[in-house]
């Protein structure tokens, strides 16, 4: 479908941020099979991740037709510094190793997937009424399966958050860690005025607006007070591709088989 | 157009040879994939709506609906593509899909959905209502795994999924 010329950039910009965010943290989601709190979970988080990663594929798939460039070398091939991810979605789930003595953080996961969701969820429902039409399908599709994750996330949190002891302590610390870092999430990049414009999505602060609106009632639920000064965008922004060594470890563990052979098919 | 309907039938019989990958007593008709089916003198294209996006098992149905075409002997050009619209929902699977979902063990969608967003399934042994949910997560993207608390068996319904969510 041949767009206007000034559309493109606004709408690549997009696109990188929509898929770029979905595969990164559908990676470190995956890392936790088999770690995960308890079986069910397990089988919860798996099928997130998987679900997650088949969003960065739709996404990639709209660059592709764009002209950008296949979907295996966009996802595999690009560099830490083309990568427009929130930096916040990159960062590794805790210390150690997924083959040996990890020590992953489950507060930390909670907290990330949980804002992430209802983040992109708010999103979707704008992306919905996109004014580049494959973009507002994909939207549809994409909250037909997030509408699960976010009541999985939400649930975990809320439960959490209701322990008390050392759960409440650690939920806690993993907020501070995530609001850190959350303005980078719902930041829109330097074109985020063009996109608006285009009508491809709504204003950067429209969203954020949206997201505290919404987040607010359930942080009131567990007495936790989170105001809009607390967003901060500490380790960097993604969306000019400022990252984290932690992007470039997780980029070559996840590109290796790719690396090896570029043409084998998938 | 009488030759272009017996082509078209002579494909959907070949599609309902093409059984979910995972459960092989429900074609991809009767999960309500196929959304389009285009016959143009040799060559036919076929449209399907992936029920989830990441589902792994897209690559095989598309190989399977290609090779029961071939099989068929009546084209030259076979395409199948997946589409996202209209998004697949799980009202599309047919009342035989529904039928054929439990005979394998797997409750049918449900298919209604209230108010609060909760949903209710009917064990597909034993036909109680008396089921808890155990995961709303699955072995594969589209399923939720239950508990039957009648004849105390575990067993997967298919998820609900609708543009209203």
């Amino acid at each position: 479908m041949p767009i206007d010329a000034k559309i493109k950039p606004p709408l690549t910009s997009l696109l990188y941020q929509l898929a770029d965010d979905d595969f990164i943290l559908a990676y470190r989601g995956s890392e936790w099979l088999g770690l995960a709190p308890h079986i069910e979970e397990d089988v919860a988080f798996s099928s997130i991740s998987q679900d997650t990663m088949g969003h960065a594929a739709m996404f990639y798939q709209l660059l592709a037709d764009l002209g950008e460039g296949n979907v295996d070398s966009l996802a595999h091939a690009r560099k830490t510094s083309e990568r427009r991810n929130a930096v916040l979605l990159e960062l590794v789930n805790g210390p150690g190793h997924y083959l040996s003595s990890a020590q992953y953080d489950w507060a930390f996961a909670v907290v990330r997937n949980y804002f992430y969701a209802q983040a992109k969820k708010i999103r979707m429902d704008s992306l919905k009424n996109s004014s580049y039409q494959p973009l507002a399908e994909v939207a549809l599709k994409v909250n037909m399966e997030l509408y699960y994750h976010l009541l999985h996330w939400k649930t975990w949190f809320i439960q959490l958050m209701q322990a008390g002891g050392e759960a409440r302590t650690r939920m806690e610390a993993a907020i501070g860690r995530v609001l850190a870092d959350f303005e980078g999430v719902l930041n829109l990049g330097p074109l985020a005025k063009e996109m608006a414009e285009h009508g491809l999505i709504d204003k950067e602060d429209v969203l954020k607006q949206r997201w505290l609106f919404i987040m607010k009632p359930v942080f009131e639920s567990v007495k936790l007070a989170v105001s809009e000064a607390d967003l901060a965008m500490k380790t960097g922004n993604g969306r000019i591709g400022e990252h984290t060594a932690d992007l470039d470890d997780a980029l070559s563990t996840l590109s290796e088989v790719y690396n090896i052979n570029p043409a084998a098919s998938w | 157009m009488e030759q272009d309907q017996i082509l078209l039938k002579n494909v959907l019989e070949a599609l309902h040879n093409v059984k979910d990958p995972e459960i092989d007593t429900i074609s991809i008709v009767d999960l309500g994939m196929v959304e389009q089916i285009k016959v143009e003198g040799q060559s036919v294209l076929i449209k399907l709506l992936p029920t989830f996006m990441g589902c792994p098992a897209l690559d095989i149905i598309q190989k399977n609906v290609e090779g029961e075409l071939r099989k068929a002997g009546i084209f030259e050009k076979i395409e199948v593509q997946f589409i996202y619209h209209p998004p697949w929902t799980s009202d599309r699977v047919t009342e035989t899909g529904r039928i054929k979902l439990k005979e394998f063990g797997i409750a049918p969608p449900p298919k209604f959905i209230s108010e609060t967003g909760e949903w209710h399934v009917d064990c597909p042994f034993c036909g109680s209502a008396y089921t808890t949910m155990d995961n709303l997560f699955g072995p594969t993207a589209c399923r939720s795994i239950l508990y039957c608390k009648s004849c105390k068996n575990p067993f997967e319904a298919m998820k609900p999924v609708s543009t209203m969510m």
